[in-house]
């Protein structure tokens, strides 16, 4: 019964309150959430990524009032859905702001979610309690791979169906049921009309659900937590007699307001390229997409916009030659087990399954391996928490050429991603192929480093100087 | 009315044998119903598959050879897909055999896109100077680009003989659609059934043993 609760506001709040729990979801998600007082400038980010997923769901429900996901041809000969492209831009009123807005606001994604995920990565955030938001963020990065891939088709340009062409014969280097399986996810033999339907569906309804369900998990497994910091101090460790965290400020009005201002230069940047140059030089809107999708021609060079580029270079690295270098990684891999104190079985065993997979890395084709590969970058950052031993968890408190080492796989990812924009050219490959060992080696051999070096001595509280 | 409500309801702390008797039945139920729900995926899943229609498209295409000149390229489309009919010169024939042992299967005998027992030789055709070959790259699908140049070029080497090259992943074919060693492409370009009607004309999707 409501008169078994015990609510301390009256009138409309009260009411309220006594059906539904909004002043005990205000005070632990904002006025009671306490986050720690030292943050800078990489923790706009998050907050950031809300905004352009609100961004993203509101200007794609205006654009779904126009666009029409229909591959066939009109009396003027062009794919419905690319003339219904067009006639957003054209003909309906500020329909070219909205959907810039939406074509940017892809590019945005990606770059605030980049940096949010770097934060995380050289601030420890992903350590132990917070495994979990991690793995939560980890996935929406997953689905909102998917997400773009699927949105991407949808103009029905050269670049949306030669793009789709390729990821969706991804499929079919998979062992057996791979080229069954790319049927079925195309609905057709070739990328058509079947595929652009239900890629729509995808886009609009089936991973926007998915997207918005992880965000609320992300976010109330962080509020269960409580926020990392720059430091890697736990601030709950330093309570005062309220059992309020010295280090710790309410979020709201403090960060609330702070992460306006983060908003307020996001848009000075966000609307600059929208209204000056929406298309940014062809990485945000690629120039072979103003050209209607043509099953026959493949454009001269086809890339994936820059955001899924470091992967596509990991992708096109696989050469047969690839392969030879994972039979020698399970070769060392072999001797790291001869060397390690495990039981005999234990030992044969891991030989044997060593031995197993060298074996089907050369059986399988390259193609499928690549496949691999390129799945596994991103699935391996879900292990990060486990991966890293290291003693303190921010990057601060870690051995100089710790950090020199974070500088060199954010670069690297930077030349696998420039590379990716670029035609294959024998250099190209040549260095793709050690960036991505080094990418992987960087992951597989961090149990190993993260404990090697001398760490500087981590402070008990946060360390923070007041303006 | 309160007497019988008490006597409806559970006990408060259910004998252990009552417990592990419910609990069986709840994984039973519980086992049962998943199965139910799980069956119900089975419709929406097959529903992705392609329909009949889709299925059915795809009649053999006959093509006019008549009017390509030596050295030419025709594209025409088949079940959605570019197949190329080249006339080949003798110089392009040629180079076949010379760059023999840079490829990956020069004899054609990977199975993954099988090729026609009349087409398992060198120039990989029925008639030496027509090639007939499915126009997609057998690494993600792209459309590789004729680059019948000889000579160094960017990203095919110094001795290039001439043939195909995919802009996607840089995989390269010969003359007669054969895959180089060392590329993302594990197969040669796909021979698709065909056959000759006349001197000039052929059909693309069938041969004498049948539709492809």
């Amino acid at each position: 019964m409501a008169s078994e609760k015990n609510v301390t506001t009256t009138g409309l709040l009260g009411w309220i309150d006594t059906r539904f729990p909004l002043t005990k979801l205000y005070k632990e998600h904002l006025s009671e959430y306490y986050a720690p007082k030292n943050f800078n400038f990489f923790y706009f980010f998050g907050s950031l990524a809300m905004v352009v997923l609100a961004l993203q769901i509101i200007t794609g429900i205006f654009l779904t009032m126009h666009y029409k996901p229909d591959a066939s041809l009109n009396a003027a000969g062009v794919p419905v859905a690319f003339a219904s492209v067009e006639y957003i831009m054209r003909e309906v009123p500020f329909g070219w702001l909205i959907r810039y807005m939406h074509s940017t606001g892809a590019s945005a994604f990606f770059v605030v979610v980049y940096l949010h995920m770097w934060r995380g990565l050289i601030y420890g955030s992903y350590r132990s309690p917070r495994e979990l938001i991690w793995i939560f963020g980890c996935a929406i990065f997953l689905c909102l791979m998917a997400e773009a891939f699927f949105g991407y088709l949808l103009p029905w340009g050269q670049m949306s169906y030669w793009g789709a062409q390729v990821i969706v014969n991804l499929f079919s280097a998979v062992p057996l049921i791979g080229p069954d399986l790319s049927v079925w996810i195309r609905g057709d033999f070739v990328v058509g009309d079947a595929t652009l339907n239900r890629f729509f569906a995808f886009h609009v309804i089936a991973i926007p659900l998915v997207l918005v369900g992880l965000v609320a998990a992300h976010i109330i497994a962080l509020h269960e937590v409580g926020s990392n910091n720059p430091d890697g101090v736990e601030i709950k460790k330093n309570k005062n007699a309220d059992g309020i965290p010295l280090d710790g400020i309410p979020f709201h009005p403090y960060y609330s307001v702070h992460d306006i201002l983060g908003i307020a230069g996001f848009l000075i940047l966000f609307c600059a390229v929208v209204f000056f140059a929406p298309e940014l030089g062809g990485y945000f809107l690629e120039f072979n997409n103003f050209i209607p999708a043509d099953p026959l021609v493949t454009p001269p060079h086809i890339a994936p916009v820059w955001y899924f580029t470091p992967f596509y270079s990991m992708l096109r690295a696989v050469t047969d030659l690839f392969t030879w270098v994972m039979v020698a990684s399970a070769g060392l891999g072999a001797l790291a087990v001869l060397r390690a104190r495990w039981p005999l079985v234990v030992k044969a065993g891991a030989l044997a399954a060593l031995l197993v997979l060298a074996v089907t890395f050369r059986v399988f084709d390259a193609k499928f391996w690549g496949v691999v590969i390129m799945g596994g970058a991103v699935v391996i950052l879900f292990f990060l928490p486990w991966l890293d031993h290291s003693p303190v968890k921010s990057i601060r408190y870690r051995p100089n050429w710790h950090k020199a080492l974070y500088m060199v796989f954010l670069v690297n990812f930077f030349i696998l991603g420039y590379l990716g924009v670029l035609p294959p050219f024998p250099f190209g490959q040549a260095y793709s192929l050690v960036g991505t060992v080094f990418y992987f080696a960087f992951f597989a051999l961090m149990p190993i480093w993260s404990r090697i070096g001398d760490f500087k001595p981590v402070p008990e509280r946060v360390t923070f100087k007041p303006h | 009315m309160s007497q019988s409500s008490q006597d409806l309801s559970f006990p408060v702390q259910p004998s252990s044998s009552a417990t592990s008797e419910r609990r069986t039945w709840l994984i039973a139920c519980g086992a049962v119903g998943g199965v139910a729900a799980a069956a119900t995926a089975v419709p929406l899943l097959t529903s992705m598959a392609p329909a009949e229609k889709a299925r059915s498209a795809g009649a053999p295409v006959e093509v006019d050879i008549g009017d390509i000149p030596p050295g030419g390229l025709k594209t025409v489309e088949w079940r959605g897909k570019p197949v190329w009919i080249v006339r080949r010169t003798p110089e392009m024939l040629a180079s076949l055999e010379k760059i023999e042992p840079q490829l990956a299967d020069p004899k054609s005998d990977r199975t993954a896109f099988p090729t026609p027992t009349y087409a398992k030789n060198r120039h990989r055709s029925i008639k030496p100077e027509f090639l007939v070959t499915v126009g997609i790259c057998t690494h993600l699908g792209c459309s590789p680009v004729s680059k019948f140049e000889t000579g160094n070029q960017p990203g095919l080497g110094a001795d290039w003989q001439g043939g195909y090259f995919c802009p996607c992943h840089g995989s390269n074919f010969d003359h007669a659609g054969r895959v180089f060693a060392n590329k993302p492409a594990p197969d040669n370009l796909e021979i698709p059934r065909h056959m000759y009607l006349s001197d000039t004309r052929i059909v693309v999707g069938k041969d004498e043993k049948g539709e492809a």
